[in-house]
């Protein structure tokens, strides 16, 4: 057998911040083979996007190989300076980034900036290179392609954008294609279309490709062999079958337990014996937006949405982005007045309240927002989040205001000593846990969790899924969950509205939703979810080991 | 980096805030030499305006007869004008009326300017509009012509020329402060509040203005510098206080006439104003880092 296509050998990277260096790369080898695929799998923080970027020699400034080896075709690059590398990349090596959003200039034609590759190459004269240009634009799926060449990226999708992307990564026809987090920007059914192009293109020209994902799913369904990463040390590496039916590693079977999976059994739900007592019911909700601009014309962002949530249980609303899902919890909770419809709280009718009655109102209802870091303010300390709600509404004294706010840490998990910090002290999964406590602080009946899980790593989410559960049962609440992740909604929720253009395309219970959904789109949303081949691994003794 | 990259194990991970909390003689070790230089001066500037006593042993008004403009020497460090009054003394003394009215001034733009920026920023429609339109008709006139026809109004003297200074920064604060606003406004965090009961004035007070307002405590700093300078140049133009004030402005002015003689009694003071703008120059920059 020949040598590798890529060989990582003893890899060790650090990163210089003031006046100390912290290497977050400890030792790492791999091999990539021609014409294989290879997931680096890890949560944020394990060093997978940093051992793809020095693969390409793209590491940020601040960056350094302090030692090992990286081996394309057997020869070591790992010290090569900017310019020997420019030679290889796009030609041997390429990339396809993360965010489609920002990486195309915005100011040139599609057309321009990948031919640009191709002038850079010195890839053939004028016409040549117009012609390769259209070709691949029709092999990623843009067509007519002329019309595209001509295109700025404002004029393109998400989903297209990153297969301008793929374009231009697979244009030279390279031997590895580095392919960092290629989807994790785009929706469920677009995120299978674009992996399905890169795995046609992949098999037409024999590429090798390093993919690096957060999602195991992706991994499974996609890679040959499995590199896990954690805390910048290889955890467990192997073929894909092999490493997910038998891991080696507790890492890697509490990655594999915590990742939520449609396979997985639902968990017992328990709910409550009372029928017919709702807490939420929404009836024909529409909204109108003026379009930018102005004019007559106005769009529709909902349109006749109707739901109805049973006290003490879950409801989730899924779908992707532009369904209209934000924009029907932003009308649920009052910031929104919607142009049309009935959205009754506790059978008050909150599209009838404003000022101070709306503001006596919030009381009832609170929103847990997705990003924990912009949701929180970075000048008051954990105490001060968690205590302001209680200063809004009758005056409370200053000790029993300290007791609440105790007490909610506690409820929430977090110790005492954090209530002096400021936000950019505690990690993502704490500060989230910040943001539920403000929001229970207050005693709500109703808690709109607003894709509340979707920023954080798997054994986070599924830690905070649990403390969500715990709370449910504890104080009661009825839940407004949405989400674009079919296989969280699936774990934690009892009824269903599937969201598709602003109209309500399914809903119901759970159960038939999933096994039986009404509409084609559901069907489409389910399929599309990735990780179906691979195996469940949920049994209680080995998420205990974990 | 998504936000998705960004969040690390939970309740394992360490402080970051720890890491970066040395003491504070360690913190100081870390001060750029040039930003401590700038409040060195500052610092200085501020004794003379305080206690003038302490630095000199000369009057900042009462010449000496016989010792008309003597060239700097041991006993007259920055030399003396034609009146025979030590320079350096009047330097000193006046600190206080150019330190005073510098104050004056960026207290003026800074109440007043934040002020309208605040409204303008958190109210939508037509506050915003007529606030913002009669500061930028403030931005159209030429700076130096409307503190002139400002003190024409009020009257000659260094608590006028100050407020017709602070009446200029005013337009520069609002803008600033508006556009701060704006931006903390359309953060979750604020919505938050509002989503947990809070009422407009008490988001105001508790979010909006401790967020928005670093930016615009760095604008004052460099405020002062400018506002120093302002009122130097009034006072040469002969607008600010009458002599024999030894202000700033006035000292430089009053040197005009003995230029090819006696060239430190414009360059001393000018030097002085120089110093004093840089040096609030840097803090302001220093500032402005520390914001999010």
């Amino acid at each position: 057998m020949t040598a590798p296509l890529l060989e990582i050998d003893d890899l060790a990277i650090a990163y210089k911040t003031g006046d100390h260096e912290q290497t977050v790369v400890h030792g790492v080898s791999f091999k990539v083979e021609p014409g294989e695929v290879v997931a680096l799998v890890g949560e944020s923080g394990s060093g997978k996007t940093t051992t793809a970027q020095a693969v390409l020699g793209l590491l940020a400034g601040n960056g350094r190989v302090e030692r090992g080896a990286i081996r394309l075709n057997g020869t070591d690059i790992a010290h090569w300076p900017q310019k020997r590398l420019d030679g290889i990349r796009g030609a041997v090596v390429s990339l396809i980034p993360q965010d489609p959003g920002s990486s195309l200039n915005p100011v040139r034609t599609i057309g321009s900036q990948l031919a640009e590759v191709m002038q850079i190459h010195k890839r053939g004269g004028r016409k040549e290179i117009r012609a390769r240009v259209l070709d691949l634009l029709t092999r990623v799926g843009l067509t007519p392609a002329g019309m595209r060449a001509g295109q700025y990226p404002h004029e393109l999708s998400g989903g297209m954008k990153q297969r301008v992307l793929i374009a231009i990564a697979v244009a030279l026809n390279p031997a590895l294609i580095v392919a960092d987090e290629p989807t994790s920007a785009l929706d469920v059914t677009v995120q299978r279309r674009i992996l399905d192009l890169i795995d046609e293109l992949r098999r037409e020209n024999g590429t090798a490709v390093l993919l690096v994902t957060h999602d195991l799913g992706v991994a499974a369904d996609r890679a040959d062999r499995l590199v896990v990463l954690q805390g910048g040390r290889i955890q467990e590496q192997g073929p894909v079958k092999e490493v997910l039916a038998a891991p080696r590693s507790a890492y890697t079977r509490r990655l594999l337990s915590d990742a939520p999976s449609l396979g997985k059994p639902r968990p017992e739900r328990n709910l409550p014996a009372a029928k017919d007592d709702f807490a939420i019911v929404v009836e024909g909700l529409t909204q109108d937006f003026p379009v930018a601009g102005g004019g007559p014309k106005s769009f529709r962002a909902l349109d006749g949405v109707s739901f109805k949530v049973q006290r003490g249980t879950t409801h989730a609303i899924v779908g992707e982005s532009g369904s209209g899902k934000t924009t029907a919890v932003r009308s649920v909770v009052g910031f929104l007045k919607p142009t049309a419809g009935r959205i009754l709280v506790d059978g008050v009718d909150l599209t009838t309240l404003k000022g101070e009655a709306l503001r006596q109102f919030r009381k009832h209802i609170q929103l847990v927002y997705q990003n924990p870091y912009g949701s929180l303010d970075p000048k008051q300390t954990v105490f001060r989040i968690i205590e302001e709600p209680l200063l809004n509404f009758e005056p409370i004294p200053a000790a029993d205001r300290a007791r609440k706010v105790r007490d909610m840490m506690r409820r929430v998990g977090l110790p005492e000593s954090f209530l002096a910090r400021h936000p950019r002290a505690l990690s993502g999964g704490q500060r989230q846990r910040v943001a539920i406590a403000r929001a229970l602080v207050l005693g709500p009946r109703v808690l709109v969790l607003d894709e509340a899980v979707s920023a954080l790593d798997v054994t986070v989410q599924a830690q905070i899924l649990a403390l969500l559960d715990e709370l449910q049962k504890a104080l009661g609440l009825t839940y407004l969950f949405v989400s674009h992740d079919l296989a969280v909604v699936q774990q934690i929720s009892d009824t269903v509205s599937v969201m598709h253009k602003g109209r309500q395309v399914d809903g119901g219970p759970i159960e038939r939703v999933f096994v039986r959904p009404d509409s084609d789109y559901t069907r489409e949303l389910i399929d599309a979810i990735p990780g179906r081949t691979m195996p469940v691994l949920a049994s209680p003794a080995i998420s205990l080991q974990g | 980096m998504s936000s998705r990259e960004t969040s690390d194990g939970d309740l394992v991970a360490v402080d970051p805030g720890e890491a970066l909390r040395p003491s504070w003689l360690g913190r100081l070790k870390r001060v750029p030499a040039s930003l401590a230089l700038a409040w060195a001066i500052v610092a200085i500037v501020l004794l003379w305006a305080a206690l003038p006593q302490l630095f000199t042993g000369y009057s900042g008004t009462e010449g000496v007869p016989g010792e008309q403009l003597r060239a700097p020497s041991l006993e007259h460090v920055l030399g003396t004008d034609g009146l025979g009054r030590d320079v350096y003394a009047r330097i000193v003394y006046g600190a206080r009326y150019s330190l005073t009215g510098a104050f004056v001034a960026v207290t003026v733009g800074l109440l007043i300017g934040t002020l309208l920026g605040l409204v303008a920023g958190s109210r939508d429609g037509w506050t915003d509009a007529v606030i913002m339109r009669v500061v930028d008709s403030l931005l159209a006139v030429p700076s130096l012509l409307l503190s002139l026809s400002i003190i024409v109004l009020l009257g000659f003297g260094t608590i006028n020329v100050a407020i017709a200074v602070g009446a200029v920064a005013v337009a520069r604060f609002a803008r600033l402060a508006r556009s701060e606003v704006m931006k903390v406004r359309r953060s979750e965090y604020v919505e938050a509040a509002f989503g947990s009961g809070g009422t407009f004035w008490a988001v105001l007070l508790r979010h909006i203005l401790p967020n928005s307002l670093t930016s615009v405590i760095a604008l004052a700093a460099l405020q002062f510098g400018s506002a120093i300078l302002a009122i130097s140049t009034l006072g040469f133009l002969g607008y600010g206080a009458p002599p024999p004030t030894p202000e700033w402005g006035l000292l430089i002015a009053e040197g005009r006439n003995y230029l090819s003689r006696a060239w430190w009694l414009t360059a001393a003071p000018g030097i002085v104003v120089v110093f004093v703008v840089l040096s609030a120059d840097r803090i302001s920059k220093a500032i402005q880092k520390t914001a999010p």
